[in-house]
């Protein structure tokens, strides 16, 4: 029978089953493997629309506008979503084109925790555009059942 | 069956931008989720949406945990022809549901 200060001694080991969460190097690797490669990020054209705040991370509704005629010769090919401390980093991969007209589509996500994410555009010219955000989180996602 | 709730317009203008509303009930589990006896609970989400109007791609979506239950997106599309607008939901445990609305174009 292991003593009492063995067991004690495993707790943080036991802890550690519990899968580990993303954290902002993992959504470097999760944006490198959806660019494929390591391509150069710009700023703006994308547009988040999130609140600042929220109250409970398990509904929390996300918004995203990229400026594009959206025409055959120039449209937005793909937008996704990334966060920097959520279970997974990734949230969603959208694919659009010429026939959607517009490039926005609106969603609800989940947030585990306070945390900044990042909306990201492919252009059909291969053009990254971006976006960040960050968002204050009061009662996480996942944490009750 | 899962419910599903579409707000597609019925008639458009040719080259008009329809704005068009999706929701399905499911209860998108994460995977991270712990059970009353500590198990770990099972992931089962949707993976793939995708819109086609004729056949044609319209808008589609890889979805992760970390979408909320009872999936929604709103996006758009541009009317050119009258034809039908399909909608189709795919995911783990072999979840697979199509709907298909008609959308009349005029002018």
């Amino acid at each position: 029978m292991p003593s009492r200060r063995a067991v004690l001694a495993a707790l943080p080991a036991i802890a550690v089953i519990r899968p580990a969460g993303a954290t902002p190097e993992t959504m470097q690797a999760a944006i490198r493997e959806f660019l494929g490669r390591d391509r150069p990020i710009q700023k703006g054209r994308v547009t988040m629309d999130i609140p600042p705040l929220v109250e409970n991370g398990n509904t929390v509704p996300l918004s995203v506008v990229v400026e594009s005629p959206m025409t055959p010769a120039d449209h937005v090919r793909r937008i996704a979503v990334f966060t920097s401390r959520n279970p997974l980093p990734s949230v969603i991969v959208a694919e659009l084109g010429p026939r959607a007209g517009a490039a926005r589509f609106a969603t609800r996500i989940r947030l585990a925790t306070t945390q900044h994410i990042m909306a990201l555009a492919e252009m059909n010219d291969g053009s990254v555009w971006s976006d960040t955000a960050e968002i204050v989180v009061t009662l996480a996602a996942c944490v009750e059942s | 069956m899962a419910r599903v709730l579409l707000q597609v317009p019925a008639t458009a203008r040719k080259g008009e931008v329809i704005e068009i509303r999706v929701l399905i009930q499911h209860p998108m589990e994460t995977g991270f989720r712990v059970g009353t006896v500590g198990e770990v609970l099972p992931r089962d989400i949707i993976r793939r949406f995708a819109c086609t109007w004729d056949g044609e791609p319209v808008f589609s979506a890889t979805l992760h945990p970390a979408i909320a239950a009872n999936p929604y997106l709103a996006f758009t599309a541009r009317a050119e022809a009258t034809g039908t607008l399909a909608f189709t939901w795919s995911g783990d445990n072999g979840f697979a549901q199509t709907e298909t609305r008609r959308v009349t174009v005029t002018g």
